[in-house]
């Protein structure tokens, strides 16, 4: 499916803990995004809803190597991100019940989750507009001379809108500490990336960039995705260098929940394939195995865990308060918004 | 105080800023080595450096966006557009990012971006190079709409843009960047944001005008007073978005009839919401219906003679303000 960049047995030096850290944050996304898909059908979340199961090793994968002073900004599909990120789990599944104890008081919903604490700059629903904004921290960083990082994640699709030429372009003409992530599922929504993308493999556009390098890796590999990572991270905190890293994987479920696992665009089989044999949790959990690093035991205590953790977080959105109508016109402006009573008397 | 060109105020505005705060960058198309396609940003890359005064590709959505990552890490970028027609190039970076940002994070991040450039009519630069799009970007809550007149205000107005919080679209008057006014010094003149200005006292007409059509609208003050006995006030609200409406509607409330100016198109346009303003909180006070004098409802043509009948001209002004008071 993709071309190894290193072999993933070396596990990359990292320790036990470590290691069982990423599979804890892959089982914890898997679980929420579960929660969310049986909080949805009973409606007690709404409008659009994209959830990322299948393709937990991305989002593990890239943020678990960042500095807390790094930033991370990403698309709509964006709960596991969030939660990876370090984002409190009972304000996320808050935001998707619409609560005041969500991250945006309920006014942002699934695909605009922030956490400005923990440099999580988003969350962003138009299809590569927020990589103008991932430039802009780049700059940012550059401009206080910090050593921090940027990563932005990327559905396969952007990479046919205008604002991926003008901000690669443009990451690579500054030298821009920047580092993106193509979260390549093979679909942009119903659309197969061949069908809309002039190119095999997506991260050789980083060849149009002077100083820009590209991988295409395998995005179901969660070691994978690490040591790619890591490598573009430290070209862009040491050498200012932007990377584009494509990251091949498959979502298991619909584009959102109003589209179905498989029918007209992907058959049941080709879904069946990937989640039994792609499957990013059992591959890491074979590997791991494979070392010795973990047991049936230890497994299923993170299960337990995270069941514990999510279980809570609908606890928490339950009792959250529905917000009140003054919020409405509230976080518009810094200050007061003049007018705004005197021409809506009515709410 | 100092006779000074709009121009030169915008940039002893920028200059003033940029050297008070270190966050504050100027980044857009020509701003550095040429020293702006206008000559806004004269000597600013000299005096501050390429991280300061960036020149960027013909690239707006990436530039704006830009603008509106580094300010959500706490940077206070401005962002010039080399005119307000390719910034719908733009205009998700505007209204999606920039004026939603704060609400849709329900309050985490702030966005003290400034969006400025030339906007409305030029010389016959015809359709896509002379239009009046302040009534789009006054339409979008989250953003902030300023489009003054003169240089002075120009001045004031900008330095308190680069200073607020939320992100502002400033619209200059690319047929102003000449005209010459009194400009002060001091490097604390800063003028209010949302504060109607009243340029010019009368008893008999309220004219409401902003950005070049001010001066239409003096003009056809003056020859309403010489040529038709009336005493025409004339009121610049300088702020489109939040505007100050207590001023216009109090001088409606004396005048008893209002005629409102502008250079973009009539069909929900700047005077619309104004009218609708007046006719609530003013109704009973009025004497005739308000008018509207605008921009002509098509795209604007190459031809000089075409093109010049196309702008609101002051005698279309006066004819609107001699109807209102039941003179013609």
């Amino acid at each position: 499916m993709a071309t190894r960049m290193t072999e993933s047995d070396a596990l990359l030096g990292l320790t036990r803990e470590e290691l069982a850290e990423m599979l804890r944050w892959m089982i914890l996304g898997r679980r929420f995004e579960e929660k969310a898909a049986e909080m949805y059908q009973v409606g007690e979340i709404g409008g659009f809803c994209h959830l990322y199961i299948g393709q937990e090793a991305v989002a593990v994968g890239a943020i678990s190597p960042l500095r807390p002073d790094d930033y991370v900004i990403t698309a709509y599909r964006d709960h596991v991100h969030a939660l990876v990120r370090g984002m409190d789990p009972n304000a996320i599944m808050a935001e998707l019940f619409g609560r005041v104890g969500g991250s945006s008081k309920g006014k942002g919903g699934s695909m605009h989750l922030f956490d400005r604490t923990k440099n999580f700059l988003g969350g962003h629903a138009i299809v590569g507009g927020h990589l103008p904004i991932a430039i802009g921290v780049g700059y940012a960083i550059r401009y206080r001379d910090s050593d921090a990082v940027c990563v932005c994640f990327l559905g396969d699709s952007v990479v046919n809108v205008g604002a991926f030429n003008e901000s690669l372009n443009i990451s690579a003409l500054f030298k821009l500490p920047v580092v993106f992530v193509i979260e390549n599922n093979q679909y942009g929504m119903g659309t197969a990336v061949h069908r809309a993308a002039a190119i095999r493999n997506l991260a050789d556009r980083a060849c149009a960039y002077e100083g820009m390098q590209g991988w295409t890796i395998d995005g179901m590999d969660v070691l994978e995705v690490r040591k790619a990572v890591e490598v573009a991270v430290e070209r862009a905190r040491t050498h200012k260098l932007p990377s584009l890293i494509e990251a091949n994987c498959y979502r298991f479920v619909g584009h959102s929940m109003s589209d179905p696992n498989y029918g007209h665009y992907r058959t049941k089989e080709e879904v069946s394939h990937y989640r039994l044999t792609e499957d990013p949790i059992k591959q890491f959990i074979e590997t791991l195995k494979k070392h010795s690093l973990i047991s049936d035991g230890d497994v299923n205590q993170i299960e337990h865990e995270v069941k514990a953790i999510v279980t809570e977080s609908v606890q928490y959105a339950k009792q959250s308060p529905l917000p009140q109508p003054e919020e409405l016109y509230a976080d518009i402006y810094a200050g007061e918004y003049p007018d705004v009573r005197r021409r809506d008397p009515w709410r | 105080m100092a006779v000074t060109t709009y121009r030169e105020a915008l940039n002893q505005a920028l200059r003033e800023e940029m050297e008070r705060d270190p966050d504050i960058f100027l980044m857009g198309e020509e701003v550095g080595a040429y020293q702006g396609a206008y000559k806004i940003s004269r000597g600013l890359l000299e005096e501050f450096g390429e991280w300061r005064v960036r020149d960027v590709p013909i690239a707006e959505l990436a530039f704006t966006g830009l603008g509106v990552g580094a300010a959500m890490v706490g940077l206070r970028p401005v962002i010039e557009f080399m005119t307000w027609s390719f910034a719908l190039l733009a205009i998700d970076g505007i209204v999606n990012a920039a004026a939603k940002m704060r609400y849709m994070s329900g309050g985490q991040f702030k966005i003290p971006v400034t969006f400025r450039g030339p906007s409305g009519a030029a010389n016959q630069l015809a359709a896509t190079h002379s239009q009046a799009l302040d009534a789009w970007y006054a339409h979008v809550p989250g953003l902030k709409v300023i489009a003054p007149a003169t240089a002075r205000d120009a001045k004031g107005l900008l330095k308190t843009a680069i200073r607020d919080d939320d992100p502002v679209v400033f619209l200059e008057g690319e047929l102003l960047y000449a005209m010459k006014d009194d400009v002060p010094e001091d490097e604390d003149f800063l003028i209010p944001l949302s504060v109607s200005d009243i340029k010019r006292s009368g008893s008999d007409v309220t004219i409401v005008a902003h950005s070049r059509p001010l001066h239409a609208a003096l003009k056809a003050a003056e020859i309403l007073q010489q040529q038709h006995g009336i005493s025409a006030e004339v009121i610049d609200p300088r702020t489109l978005r939040p505007m100050d409406t207590d001023t216009i509607v109090e001088s409606v409330r004396k005048t008893n009839r209002c005629v409102i100016v502008e250079e973009g198109w009539p069909v929900c346009g700047i005077g619309a919401q104004v009218v609708d303003d007046i006719q609530r909180e003013a109704f009973d006070d009025l004497d005739a219906p308000i008018l509207r004098v605008t921009g002509a409802d098509a795209p604007q043509p190459y031809s000089r003679d075409l093109e010049q009948i196309s702008f609101p001209q002051a005698d279309y002004i006066v004819t609107a303000a001699r109807q209102v008071c039941y003179q013609e």
